[in-house]
This record gives structure tokens, C-alpha cells and sequence, in this order.
């Protein structure tokens, strides 16, 4: 690197470092009006952003039952947490089980309808309407609706499998879904990829138009058929929106509570923990147990696991994300 | 183009018969909840545990509507929603366009430090924050007040942040030319910068609205009469009642699912651009 490089990052760093601290960038004039701007956002977000993250992570550290003194704890509720609680466990493995079920599932549906609906198929509109619907209803109707259409002996899921039992003679029988051990994180799932599968559409939707036409002309030339062009085109080209909804679909994923809640609270009730999400056991700590400080430390286990899980992907994306203006 | 215009070979219009046809299944299972919630929110008790089951009710039991409407007050639910969501939205959407005017279009000291705090809130998940503004909630006197449901959900750096990249993509002569002619800051976000970001705002606010309209944790945590209740959380709590009577509480969902819905049918393009928009970063 030569002499002079060097000094022009040097002062590039200079100025970044003095961008960051403010300093030399602002207009004497605009000082005042600037911080009149921005009080009413701040003052709120100060309160109820900033005040309870600390807040929070201070709270974790104590035993809290709302009504007692606080009492400092140091560790002990993280250390309680991650050796001691036979619940927490379970929790996380269902919570695991929700991001693996629903995430690649709502990708993959979601991509597939996009790619439909991007052919240039008559009735676009109305199709995505009815693809989104779901996206704009309640989750606590919905969940009540999934809950029926899944009830063991009435639910219309259940009848069908009936059904198709008669009419083959096989021995098959629905299970209670909702408070079966196994069936119930599934059944979980299903509702939850109903309700959200349009909006990953949407996206991939907005994502799809960005691909050159020309590039499916091109590779319909060298004869490369639906499937090839899907598989090294379509999948490449969308990678930076299949990143993006990655991300953010995890995160949601991770913070799963309306819809085990709902599900399977009442009737049938809980089966064994087998649908308790990290929130949901948050809650039950908390607004149950009047646990305050393990419900603080377990959101900030689970935004360690979110942090990390975002990190690590930030880091894997290189290896798959295609950025156009990266690779030229 | 020089080339002339693709026009598709036969095998090409019955891929389109195949694709119409996966659409159509495809509509079905989305509408399917639909169909079935309305179905059973039409049928007298016993028809609902007939095999197989009806799709159309033997004869339509509007009477389940008036029960459900009768046994709780959603009248009540629905005017909290609408006006927690209108509230949050116009609060949140006047104080981070604000916000974001400084961010973007003023120079001060401080400002890109102050910018990051806010980029850095934007990870922390909800959960986080929830006792410790159940905590604030409980001392300021606000538990079951509309001020507990309204407030602290109002401040998000998220629209800020949205709003901010918008504003970014404006031209700063804009803001230039108007302080010739004297104009103060406040005129310029007023009548400037607001007017010329009409989408965007739209956007955030359908954003924000539909997200405090559908939101069930937090009024779950802050409310606990039955007349502070939004629709989730008054429908969550009919659900604990009436349990099993399954077309009362599918004639409820359809209380709680349909206005959107029928809004949503006129205003469909407005809804999914705002979301997408919002859900995309504002990119």
C-alpha cells in the first residue's frame, strides 16, 4: 500500500469516526430545531425502548415476585435456567421445532406460488388476494378456526381422515391433534404457515421482478427446460430475498406465542408442554408465576439466541446469496 | 427490442391450463378455514357433530349471531381496536416522521450516534421488553387504561428507521430552495417533505394499523376488565367461555375477521403494497 493510500484512508477513517461521534458535520443553526424534531420521538422512545431493555437485563439479575422487595440474585436465575429447570428445555426444543417446521416450509410454499403468479398467469390479482387474505385476519380467529377444523372427533380434518378410512378399509384414525404430544407442535405449524405463507409470496413476488427476462429467453435457447431454469436462475437471482425473509421469518418464528396460546390453552389444555413456545413460557413465568426476574432472563436467552442466529447468518451469506453488483 | 415478440407455442397454453389448476387448489386450501368458519357459525348445535360433515347448514342459524353478540360486548372490542389502532398510528406516525426529518434533512450534533441507538433497538425482540413496560405501566397507574394500551406501543425506531430511508431519497435542493424563500424547518416537513412521501406514509400507517389492530400479547397483559378489551383479547376470552360451542365461537371469529376483510377486499393493493413495503425495510 503506498504512502498515499494510506493516508487517504487514514483521513477516511478520521471523518468516519468524527461522522460518528457528530462532530463537524452539523449546521450551528439547525442545532436547536433539530432537537425540538426529534423530543417527541426520543422522550417515548427513551421510555418504553430504551429505559425497559435496560431495565430488563437489570431485572434478570433479581428475584421478583411484584409484591416482595427485589432481591439481587446475580446469576442465579440464568444458572436456574439453563441446569436446573426441567421446563426450559422442553420449551427451547419445541420453540427449535417451530423455526425448522415453518421456515422452510413458508419459503418454499411461498417461492412456489410466486413463481406461479409470475408467468404472467391471467388473474394475478385476484389469486394474491386470496393468497394474502390470511395474512390480514386475526391470529386469535384464525387459531380458534384451526382449532376446529383440527378437533379430534368433529373437526373437518379429522372427518376427512375418517372418511378415507371408510373408503379404503384401512385401520386409520385421526389422533387429538391438538393435545397429542406429537401432533400438536405440527398442527401449530400448519396455522401458522396458512397465515403467513402470503405474505413470503409478496415478497418473492417483488423479488421475482427484479430477474431480467432476458436471462430466461437466453437460457430457453440453450434449451435448458422449467426445472433448470427454476433450479440456476430463478433460486440464484432470488437468493438476496430469500435471505432477507430468512432472517426476519426466524426471528418471527422465535417469538411464536399467539398461536400455541390460543391453540391449545383451553380444551384440551397444554399436552405436557408440547406446544409451549420461549414467549409463551415468558408469559406463564411471569404473569402466572409472578416470576418477573426468570421471565427477564429468558428473554434475554432468547435474544441471544436470535442475536447469534442473525449474526451467523450475516456471515453465511456470502457463501449463498447472489448480489449482482458483488459479483461483477 | 429487436426481437421480435415471443408469442407462446401451443404445449405453452396448457402449461397455463396446469398452472390454473394448482392456483385454483391452491386458492381452495387458503379459503378453506374460511368456508369451514362460516359454515359451522350457521349451524344449530346438532348439525355440528353430524358425520359426515355439511357444508351448508340444513337451515341457517342467524341466531348464533345474536347470541355471540349478545353474550359479550363486541360492540365495545371493536371501538377499542379502532381507536387504540387509530391512535397508535397517528402518534407513532407524527412523532417518527419528525423523527426522521432530523435524521434525514437536519444536520446537529450527535445525530448519527443517535441514529445507531435507534438501528440497534430494532433487534431487540418485543418479549424484552414487556415486563419492564408492564412494570412502567403498573406505576404510572396506567394498568387497564387506554394509556396502557395506547402509549408505549406508539414508540417504535422501526417506522422511524422507515421513514428516515424515504425521506433520504428525496432531493436536498428541495430543502435548500425553500430556506431561500425563508421557510422554516417545521414548513418544510409540513409542506414538503410530507406531501412528496404520501406512499411511504400510507404504507407505514396501514403498517402500524394492522399491526395494533391484530396485536394479542400486549393488550392480553395490560388490560383486565371486560370494557378495556380489544377484539383479540375480547375474542380470547369469549374462546375461554364458551368453549365447546363451536358455532357461537365461529359465528365470534366471523364478528372479528370480517370488517377487515371486507375492507381489505376494497382496499386489497393498498393493504399488501403497505405491507410489503413496511415488511421490506422500505426498500
Amino acid at each position: 500500500m503506498s504512502t498515499q493510500t494510506q493516508h487517504q484512508t487514514n483521513t477516511a477513517r478520521q471523518s468516519s469516526i468524527k461522522r460518528w461521534l457528530g462532530l463537524g458535520t452539523w449546521n450551528p443553526q439547525q442545532q436547536s430545531v433539530a432537537y425540538l424534531f426529534l423530543l417527541p420521538s426520543l422522550l417515548g422512545f427513551l421510555v418504553f425502548v430504551i429505559l425497559p431493555a435496560v431495565g430488563s437485563l437489570a431485572l434478570s439479575f433479581f428475584e421478583w415476585k411484584l409484591t416482595n422487595t427485589p432481591s439481587f440474585v446475580g446469576l442465579e436465575n440464568y444458572v436456574e435456567l439453563l441446569t436446573n429447570d426441567a421446563i426450559f428445555p422442553i420449551v427451547l426444543g419445541n420453540t427449535v421445532f417451530y423455526v425448522f417446521a415453518i421456515v422452510p416450509l413458508q419459503l418454499i410454499i411461498g417461492l412456489v406460488m410466486a413463481v406461479a403468479l409470475n408467468t404472467g398467469v391471467r388473474g394475478l390479482g385476484i389469486y394474491r388476494v386470496i393468497y394474502f387474505m390470511p395474512v390480514v385476519t386475526n391470529v386469535v380467529a384464525a387459531a380458534m378456526v384451526f382449532q376446529w377444523l383440527f378437533n379430534q372427533d368433529f373437526g373437518l380434518i379429522s372427518s376427512w381422515i375418517w372418511q378415507l378410512a371408510d373408503a379404503t378399509g384401512w385401520n386409520i384414525q385421526p389422533p387429538n391433534w391438538l393435545a397429542d404430544p406429537f401432533w400438536s407442535k405440527p398442527t401449530v405449524a400448519v396455522l401458522t404457515i396458512w397465515k403467513n405463507v402470503g405474505f413470503t409470496m409478496v415478497i418473492y413476488l417483488a423479488g421475482l421482478q427484479g430477474i431480467p427476462e432476458e436471462l430466461y429467453e437466453a437460457a430457453r435457447v440453450d434449451g435448458a427446460n422449467a426445472w433448470n431454469r427454476f433450479r440456476s436462475i430463478t433460486v440464484p437471482l432470488v437468493s438476496p430475498t430469500t435471505f432477507f425473509l430468512l432472517i426476519i421469518q426466524m426471528i418471527g418464528a422465535f417469538q411464536l406465542f399467539a398461536e400455541p396460546f390460543v391453540m391449545t390453552r383451553v380444551g384440551g389444555g397444554e399436552p405436557l408442554q408440547a406446544t409451549l413456545s420461549i414467549v409463551y413460557y415468558i408469559y406463564q413465568n411471569a404473569f402466572n408465576y409472578q416470576k418477573m426476574g426468570s421471565a427477564a432472563a429468558i428473554s434475554w436467552v432468547l435474544f441471544g439466541i436470535i442475536f447469534v442466529i442473525t449474526v451467523f447468518q450475516l456471515r453465511m451469506q456470502r457463501r449463498w446469496v447472489h448480489y449482482e453488483v458483488d459479483e461483477s | 427490442m429487436t426481437l421480435e415478440r415471443h408469442t407462446p407455442p401451443r404445449p405453452f397454453r396448457w402449461r397455463h391450463v396446469l398452472l390454473h389448476v394448482g392456483l385454483i387448489i391452491g386458492s381452495l386450501i387458503m379459503l378453506l378455514p374460511f368456508f369451514w368458519m362460516l359454515s359451522t357459525s350457521l349451524k344449530q348445535p346438532s348439525e355440528l357433530f353430524t358425520y359426515p360433515p355439511t357444508w351448508i347448514p340444513e337451515n341457517f342459524a342467524w341466531k348464533n349471531y345474536e347470541d355471540a353478540l349478545s353474550a359479550m360486548p363486541f360492540d365495545r372490542f371493536y371501538f377499542n381496536s379502532l381507536f387504540v389502532a387509530a391512535s397508535v398510528m397517528i402518534i407513532q406516525v407524527f412523532t417518527s416522521s419528525l423523527a426522521a426529518f432530523a435524521f434525514a434533512r437536519l444536520r446537529f450534533k450527535g445525530r448519527d450516534t443517535i441514529f445507531m441507538i435507534y438501528l440497534a433497538a430494532l433487534m431487540i425482540p418485543f418479549p424484552v421488553l414487556l415486563i419492564p413496560n408492564f412494570i412502567i405501566v403498573i406505576n404510572l397507574d396506567w394498568y387497564n387504561t387506554y394509556w396502557a394500551l395506547i402509549v408505549p406501543p406508539a414508540f417504535s425506531a422501526f417506522s422511524t428507521f422507515l421513514l428516515r430511508q424515504h425521506f433520504l431519497t428525496l432531493p436536498m435542493d428541495l430543502d435548500e430552495a425553500a430556506r431561500m424563500d425563508g421557510a422554516s424547518s417545521l414548513r418544510i416537513w409540513w409542506n414538503i417533505i410530507m406531501p412528496m412521501s404520501k406512499t411511504a406514509i400510507a404504507a407505514v400507517s396501514i403498517f402500524i394499523f394492522l399491526n395494533t389492530w391484530n396485536d394479542f400479547l400486549w393488550p392480553l397483559v395490560v388490560t383486565n376488565s371486560e370494557e378495556m378489551r380489544t377484539v383479540p383479547v375480547g375474542l380470547n376470552s369469549f374462546q375461554g367461555q364458551y368453549n365447546v360451542r363451536w358455532n357461537l365461537l365461529m359465528a365470534a371469529a366471523v364478528v372479528a375477521m370480517m370488517p377487515v376483510l371486507i375492507v381489505y377486499a376494497f382496499a386489497q393493493k393498498w393493504f399488501i403494497r403497505g405491507i410489503a413495503i413496511s415488511g421490506m425495510g422500505g426498500r
